[in-house]
Parts: structure tokens; C-alpha cells; sequence
């Protein structure tokens, strides 16, 4: 019987969220095909109880590849094992988070196996009458929404948006099996080495991962302003996020900025300030949970995708905010 | 050290955004009359290939698939300071998906020849899909490093670079010939210069097709693209959000309690 694969990924042994989310994915998937819901790990010196977590979320089957070489991804040997499994076990579907990760290894494997993949998906449906993935992805900046399938080539593969779906609830006591996989040592060979990594201690590395984003745009007037956003930022818990022009004009580095040639986010509370929603800068926030916008022009773009809007002088709202707040938490 | 770098940079002319317009029947992107540009991510793969060059000695040629106006992108990046273009362009290329379009693009690298360095934009800015860098360095069977966002060192036959992950960066080391795709941190993309637009007009760009490739046009094109697009909708922007005006009757404070509510309301604070 065909199955529907997830690609879990590892940080230093520890699942990381994208594998659970895509479980949610999967279960709708394979549920509606009648098959049976995998997922792929690769790493080394996997937390055991987090491979429980995949069954008791979902999973019917663990294919787990481990070994020393396998801790840090580099895209050859990784590929090559997932190579390896498709001709093996022959999937019907694989998913992967539309991480750096994800939108690496997938294409690269996508050749190799000769098939197909979509990147980014916003949802994925199975088609009634022929049981075939559709994709559906944003394309062109956001303008349209394209349903997207793969009628011929087998494993259909798709990348998916992380954050766009909630972990499922954990069902205690959900029974799975977990295949240790050994795979020919030459599949773990690398050109390519890895000398090092440094967390950075960045707040925007976060941002695509951030539940909530406070963001500043040109109406910031300057550099320093960008203060009044980090403040507003911290008393919400929330990661610092820039348009394009600010981060052109270096009022903050490259990492903060959110749009077309930036990131895409999609938090459960998006505060744009000063930012007057440029098509390319919506192009990376709009499908966000609540936008709130703050801007002295009611004309400006932004307050279209707003769920709650003020039209003003930012620096008078702003620190009126700040204080609210501050107040509450003193409360 | 004298380490010339001949490198190769496949680019794509994208339609301007907010000025798209679909072909509803076949669910690909209607070119001809939309203004084009240099996707703008792929400005920084040229710039960074062209300080290559100018550190280390060499050539930076560029190549692109597209319909034949797609010799103005070409063109463009001849102005910035590139040697040579190429154009990959056929009618049996129309339609052609990520899976295609690498399989093109790699069969034009191999008739390019000797290269040191293949170096991608991140991704374009009307597919986003960010599949064909890595794509065509499956194909050329390449090393790869994605999401490059600084080039270290290169000695002695290879190439150390950062990449950005979710966690920070990574450092790599990879083997020369290797394809980087590069994001913006990397550089900073200058403008054509007088000597570049003189150069840039006068220069022969060749156009390609698959049988001066040895491309099977099989494998191009709509047939011979593994996904295609069965519909396309337009989502619809307005949200018809609470918007207060403090220069229509709310004082600011009003309007900050309002915003409170609201994000109580929400469970956001």
C-alpha cells in the first residue's frame, strides 16, 4: 500500500515544529486516500520521546536515518538518502516544510527522482476523482492563488508555508511502528563540509517563527526611531520587522525585513507601522492572522488588509501604547 | 594569487509586480505588453559574481530562458559589467515548469562550458518557488549552497561561504566548481555604468534553441513539465478592518483604548 511521507527536521536531536505541523497535513491526506501517514527523520542521536511525539500526533510510521554525519544538514547526503527511501518504499505524496531546509533538499531530490514539486503551499486537498495532490501556492507577489498538481510523477511533492497550520493535539496511547533504516555508508558521503554555525543572536532570525511581529517602515523618519518599534516590540513579546525601504536606507539589517525580496510571515498579530503597504511589502505579510495598522495617511494601502486601523502621528500613538501597556503589566 | 573565476549567472526577467496580468486557460503568465525587469534577488547574484571577477580575474556570463524580449534582462546585466549573454529561447520552452526550466538551463551551462562558480538569485520574484538554483545544480550533479549570504575565502579549489539558516549561519566549505544561491545580505548590486550600456549595445547575444543544446524537447515545455497548473483565483485583498481616524473626532488616547480592546479581544495581550 502507498503511503503519505512528512519530512521531519532535527535541531541538535530535537524535533522542531515544522515536523508536527506537516503531520497535520498529512493525516487529512492520507486519511482521504486510505493510506497510512510516514514520516521521514534524518539526524543523529534523535530524542527518543520526540519520535513517540510523531505517532501520538499522527504519524503511523517513523522511517528514521541515523548517524553522526547526519547532525548537521548538507544537501548531498541528505538527498541521497531520501533518494534512497522513495525507490525503496515508493511514497505517493512527500511534504516538507518551506523551510531552508525544505526548499533546498526538495528541488534537488525532486530531479533526482524525476518528479515534480510545488514550493509553498497554502493548502493541499486531494482531488475526488482522481485521488491526485492539489497544490495550491500563492505566486506573483500574492495577486493569485494557484491550484497546482502533479498528474504523472510519482511521489507528488510539495513544500509547505510553516506556521500555516496549528500542531495536532496529542493523542495519548496512539500506537505506530519506528523502522530504523540502515542506508549504504556511501549515501552519507559529502563534498560539500561544514565548518561551523553560530545561533545569531539576531531577534529578526526568529521572525518567519514569531507569533507576533511589530514592524516599522519609512514614516519612522530615521534611524533611531526604530527604538520606538523595539520598545513596543519587547512589551508584546514580539519579533521586529522592517519594509523594504528602511532596511534599504540601513536604518536595521537585512533579517528584519518582511516582503516580495524579504521574508514571508504570517503571525497571529502583524503591527505595520509607518509602513504604507506597498504591494511587495503585503506580498509578505497579508495572509498574517490580525493586521493592525498605524499610519498619518488614511489613503495608504495597508489599511485595506487591516483588521483595526489608526489613522495618525505615529510618534504620538506609539508611545501612548507603550504606556497602556506598561501600565497593564504594572497592574 | 592569480584564481580567475569564470562564472556563470542564470537570470529571469520577471513582469513588474501589480502589473500582472494571467492567461486564465493555460494558468501561465501573459508577457508580452508588461514592462520587465531583472528579477530584482537575481541583481545581487550579478553583483557578487562581478566582484569575483574584479578580486580574482575571469569572466561572469550570464544566461536566461524566456521569450526573445528576454535579451533586454540580458542586456541589462552586460550594462552592469558582465561579459556574454546567452538566451535560451524556443518556442518548444514555452510553459516550462522548475523541473524543465533546470533541466534547460543545466543543458545551456554544459554548452557554456568551463565555469567555476554557477551563482543563482535566492528566487524570483513572480514564481517564488526558489527550485530552479538548486535544480540546476542536481542536474549538473554540483555542490550546493542555498541562502549564501557571504563569501569567505577561495583557495586551493574550494569556496568557504555563510548561509542563512532559521538558527543564524553556517559556514561551508565547498568544492569549486559548486552553484551558490545567493540572498540579499550579500551584496549591494551597483548600477550600469556609460562604458557597460556602450558595451552592452553593441554585443551579440546568441539565442538558443534545444537542438543547439542537445535538449530533448520531450522533457520542455508544457508536456514535458512534471506539474502543471490546473487553475488560478485572484484572493481578495480587503479586509474591511475597525480603522479610527484621530483627525476625525477620536483623540489618540480613545483610539489607543480601542486598539486595546482589540487585542485583548483577540487574545494578543
Amino acid at each position: 500500500m502507498s503511503e503519505v511521507w512528512t519530512l521531519a527536521e532535527q535541531h541538535k536531536g530535537q524535533l522542531k515544529s515544522i515536523s508536527f505541523e506537516l503531520l497535520a497535513r498529512g493525516r487529512k491526506l492520507a486519511d482521504n486516500l486510505n493510506e497510512k501517514l510516514s514520516s521521514v527523520i534524518l539526524g543523529s542521536n534523535i530524542n527518543n520521546e520526540s519520535l513517540q511525539e510523531l505517532i501520538l500526533r499522527g504519524a503511523d510510521k517513523v522511517y528514521l536515518v541515523e548517524d553522526p554525519t547526519l547532525e548537521h544538514f548538507l544537501v548531498e547526503p541528505y538527498s541521497n538518502i531520501v533518494e534512497y527511501l522513495i525507490n525503496k518504499y515508493h511514497p505517493d505524496i512527500l511534504i516538507a516544510g518551506a523551510t531552508t531546509l525544505g526548499r533546498t533538499l526538495m528541488p534537488y531530490v525532486a530531479i533526482k527522482v524525476n518528479t515534480g514539486l510545488t514550493a509553498d503551499c497554502t493548502e493541499l486537498e486531494i482531488e475526488e476523482l482522481t485521488g491526485n495532490l492539489l497544490q495550491i501556492r500563492p505566486a506573483i507577489g500574492g495577486n493569485i492563488l494557484a491550484t497546482i498538481k502533479t498528474p504523472k510523477h510519482r511521489p507528488q511533492m510539495a513544500t509547505v508555508r510553516p506556521k500555516s497550520i496549528a500542531i495536532p493535539e496529542r493523542i495519548e496511547g496512539r500506537q505506530g511502528e519506528i523502522l530504523k533504516i540502515d542506508v549504504p555508508s556511501e549515501l552519507l558521503k559529502s563534498r560539500t563540509e561544514i565548518l561551523g554555525a553560530r545561533n545569531a543572536v539576531d531577534e529578526a532570525m526568529g521572525l518567519e517563527d514569531a507569533d507576533k511581529i511589530v514592524a516599522g517602515g519609512r514614516g519612522l523618519k530615521k534611524s533611531d526611531n526604530f527604538n520606538l518599534i523595539k520598545e513596543l516590540a519587547e512589551l508584546l513579546s514580539a519579533a521586529v520587522g522592517a519594509s523594504r525601504e528602511t532596511v534599504d536606507r540601513g536604518w536595521i539589517s537585512y533579517p528584519h525585513q518582511v516582503g516580495l525580496t524579504g521574508k514571508t510571515v504570517s503571525p497571529k498579530l502583524y503591527m505595520a507601522i509607518g509602513i504604507s503597504g506597498a504591494i511587495q511589502h503585503l506580498a509578505g505579510m497579508k495572509t498574517s492572522e490580525n493586521i493592525v495598522a498605524i499610519n498619518n495617511d488614511p489613503d495608504a494601502q495597508i489599511f485595506q488588509v487591516a483588521d483595526f486601523g489608526i489613522v495618525g502621528d505615529l510618534f504620538e500613538i506609539v508611545p501612548a501604547i507603550i504606556e497602556e501597556l506598561r501600565k497593564r503589566k504594572d497592574s | 594569487m592569480y584564481n580567475p573565476m569564470n562564472i556563470i549567472v542564470p537570470i529571469k526577467q520577471v513582469p513588474e509586480t501589480g502589473n500582472v496580468k494571467i492567461d486564465e486557460e493555460k494558468g501561465t503568465i501573459v508577457r508580452e505588453g508588461v514592462e520587465s525587469i531583472i528579477n530584482p534577488l537575481d541583481l545581487y547574484a550579478i553583483e557578487i559574481a562581478l566582484q569575483l571577477k574584479e578580486e580574482h580575474g575571469g569572466s561572469v556570463k550570464v544566461i536566461s530562458m524566456g521569450p526573445k524580449n528576454a535579451e533586454k534582462a540580458i542586456r541589462e546585466a552586460i550594462s552592469m559589467g558582465c561579459d556574454d549573454g546567452f538566451l535560451v529561447s524556443d518556442r518548444a520552452f514555452a510553459g516550462s515548469d522548475t523541473w524543465a526550466t533546470s533541466y534547460a538551463l543545466s543543458k545551456a551551462i554544459e554548452k557554456i562550458g568551463q565555469f567555476d562558480l554557477v551563482i543563482t538569485g535566492v528566487r524570483a520574484t513572480d514564481g517564488d518557488t526558489g527550485q530552479v538554483g538548486p535544480g540546476i545544480s542536481a542536474f549538473l550533479d554540483l555542490p550546493l549552497a542555498t541562502y549564501t549570504s557571504g563569501i569567505k575565502e577561495i583557495k586551493n579549489g574550494h569556496i568557504i561561504i555563510e548561509r542563512l539558516t532559521e538558527e543564524g549561519y553556517e559556514t561551508l566549505k565547498l568544492p569549486i566548481p559548486c552553484l551558490l544561491t545567493v540572498v540579499k545580505e550579500i551584496s549591494y548590486p551597483r548600477l550600469p555604468t556609460l562604458r557597460g550600456k556602450q558595451n552592452a549595445r553593441s554585443k551579440e547575444i546568441p539565442v538558443w534553441g534545444p537542438d543547439d543544446m542537445g535538449v530533448d524537447r520531450s522533457l520542455v515545455g508544457l508536456d514535458g513539465s512534471p506539474v502543471r497548473v490546473v487553475k488560478i483565483t485572484r484572493p481578495k485583498v480587503t479586509r474591511n478592518g475597525k480603522i479610527f481616524d484621530t483627525n476625525k473626532g477620536i483623540g489618540t488616547k480613545d483610539a489607543v483604548i480601542e486598539l486595546m480592546k482589540f487585542l485583548k479581544e483577540k487574545e494578543l495581550i
